[in-house]
């Protein structure tokens, strides 16, 4: 065949092709190494369950609740933050120094396609096995804590689609945030105080409800929140349909922004990219 | 080519300057790199202008840091020139269109596009959806690279059980299965035994034939270049100093011919005498001597690149 008669698939028929073909390759890659996954899914459970046993001490100290919160619906809440915290895991930014050092950047920057989408669906694909792994370990905890949960036909539809909402947010953010390397090389401060930020006012370390009421305020302007505390609440908490479908609508306009701030970043961090010996 | 019409690869004063900190070693000088940083400029490649036309194979030459690889990666679209202009078909590379990166390849020997994890197969299978490949299509390339370089065994097999030549060959097929129309191949035999060397330069050979595609090469084993361009462009301190047929390149830059002789007792001879004396000293050996074979040659291509570069260092 000649090189200049090389026929293409059509642009949607391909993208899709590319999400479904590179989500396979990385099931593929994850069960190559079934013990790290098994402690790594091992690990991930660590962290939820400090703060279920701390909160649950509280409330069984302070007469069986902590701002409204029975231990029941706590352990609703940390054990579906665990799945959700799953299902966020996206590309650090702490690995873009890598990925620039070993010339990944340099091959991805070779392919027609930009490298965010490498990312979405590779790290889609990781969360397959994760999935699975999970949810024995989701029934232990729940024969463990007893966590409350009722949540209706809507309820679970939102929090099916508000993951991977959060998923998408996470992404776009966590993949501006590391194109700050191409302005500085020493970028770990930066990202510590992200991560900081994140961890207050995204309800990772404590529900919202429990934080002071300016922190709440401050939650409800930033994106953090529609990261955990959003989809979590979705399925465990009490929230009106209205709540619900706003709040899929507030996780539509972050993805919007981030979509924004990522492209108008990479513009100019492509350029910066200098490469020498990648 | 056509007056006006520019070659597959067109190049024009094209020149990359990196601006890169530099200090004193010391504790001092730490300290005062942090409130007044020193830059320094480094002329990677500087105002250098060539055409490649379609099809031809060039061997792109140059000692470590001469500027070869900024070149390729200007032409691939990786690094943004600080002046001048680079097109490839017709494309400006650093615009990084979809429809260009869809028809060349950077192939860089140091370097693994490959899942680790997994047989390259795999990674064919993403490619081809990257590059959005009718299946049959795909297939048929696939197939036909993996039978080119013999690697049918080898893709079959995780990539990081591979050695680094088997990775390398595999490398090739995954980044020809788009069939660019140009290919930047960067050190493609770097770190290969002769016998992978060879195989990967009758490879290159057979894809420019079946292919028609255009390859500028860069490599530090001569034999490479020899095996397969017909046209070199030598580079030094970013600057152009030869660009022309690699048999022509003896006799801008060498000045000493090699005469090798057979005497009637078996004795060799070899001569090395400037190239103004060959006759001379070719009528004073027959006179002198009973020669039974007898051979003028310029010598060999890496003594001359050799003579270039040193020349040029202490020019």
């Amino acid at each position: 065949m000649s090189v200049s008669a090389v026929r293409r698939e059509s642009a949607a028929r391909s993208m899709l092709d590319f999400y479904a073909t590179t989500i396979r390759t990385q099931i593929q890659t994850q069960f190559q190494y079934r013990v790290s996954l098994y402690m790594y899914t091992v690990g991930m459970v660590a962290e939820p369950v400090i703060y279920l046993v701390v909160w649950t001490t509280i409330a069984r100290s302070q007469g069986g609740m902590v701002d409204g919160l029975t231990p029941g619906a706590l352990a609703a809440y940390y054990i579906v933050w665990t799945l959700v915290r799953t299902m966020n895991i996206v590309f650090t930014p702490f690995g873009w120094e890598w990925r620039i050092r070993e010339g990944e950047l340099s091959g991805q920057l070779l392919r027609p396609l930009h490298p965010i989408h490498y990312d979405l669906a590779s790290f889609a694909g990781q969360k397959v096995p994760w999935i699975v792994l999970y949810l024995p370990i989701g029934a232990a905890l729940s024969l463990v804590f007893h966590p409350t949960l009722h949540p209706h036909a809507l309820q679970v539809a939102v929090f099916l689609v508000a993951i991977w909402g959060a998923y998408v947010i996470r992404s776009l953010n966590q993949f501006s945030l590391g194109m700050v390397t191409f302005w500085t090389t020493r970028v770990g401060a930066i990202f510590q105080v992200w991560f900081l930020a994140e961890l207050l006012l995204s309800g990772r370390l404590l529900p919202l409800p429990l934080m002071p009421h300016w922190s709440q305020t401050l939650a409800n302007w930033l994106p953090f929140k529609y990261t955990f505390y959003f989809p979590i609440e979705a399925l465990v908490g009490n929230m009106s349909t209205a709540s619900l479908l706003g709040g899929l609508g507030m996780q539509l306009l972050w993805i919007g922004v981030g979509t924004a701030v990522m492209t108008g970043m990479w513009r100019l961090a492509v350029r910066r990219y200098s490469a020498v010996g990648n | 080519m056509l007056p006006g019409v520019p070659g597959v690869v067109h190049v024009s004063h094209l020149t990359k300057i990196f601006r890169v900190p530099e200090r004193e070693s010391g504790m001092s000088a730490a300290l005062r790199s942090l409130f007044k940083r020193q830059w320094r400029d480094v002329h990677a490649v500087e105002d250098i202008s060539f055409e490649i036309e379609a099809g031809e194979v060039v061997g792109f030459l140059g000692p470590n840091g001469a500027g070869k690889t900024t070149t390729l990666k200007m032409l691939s679209g990786l690094l943004y020139p600080t002046s001048g202009e680079g097109l490839v078909l017709g494309h400006v590379p650093s615009r990084r269109e979809r429809e260009y990166l869809r028809r060349m390849t950077l192939v860089m020997g140091n370097r693994n596009q490959l899942q680790w994890d997994l047989p390259a197969l795999d990674s064919f299978e993403l490619n081809r959806a990257i590059y959005r490949l009718p299946r049959d299509d795909f297939r048929r390339t696939r197939d036909e690279l993996i039978e080119l370089l013999d690697v049918g065994d080898l893709v079959r097999k995780p990539v990081r059980q591979l050695s680094l030549g088997e990775r390398m060959k595999v490398e090739v097929v995954g980044s020809l299965l788009h069939l660019p129309a140009v290919l930047f191949l960067d050190e493609p035999t770097i770190g290969l035994d002769v016998t992978m060397q060879r195989r990967l330069r009758s490879f290159v050979a057979e894809y420019n034939r079946r292919h028609g595609a255009t390859v500028l090469l860069t490599s530090h084993y001569m034999a490479d270049v020899e095996a397969l361009c017909k046209r070199v462009i030598v580079i030094h301190h970013g600057r152009i100093l030869f660009d022309g047929r690699l048999d022509a390149l003896a006799d801008s830059f060498s000045t000493t011919k090699t005469i090798e002789a057979v005497l009637a007792d078996g004795e060799r001879i070899t001569l090395r005498v400037p190239k103004a004396e060959t006759s001379q000293a070719t009528a004073r050996l027959l006179a002198e001597h009973d020669v039974t074979d007898l051979t003028v040659e310029d010598p060999p291509i890496e003594d001359v690149i050799e003579q270039v570069f040193a020349a040029e260092v202490s020019a």
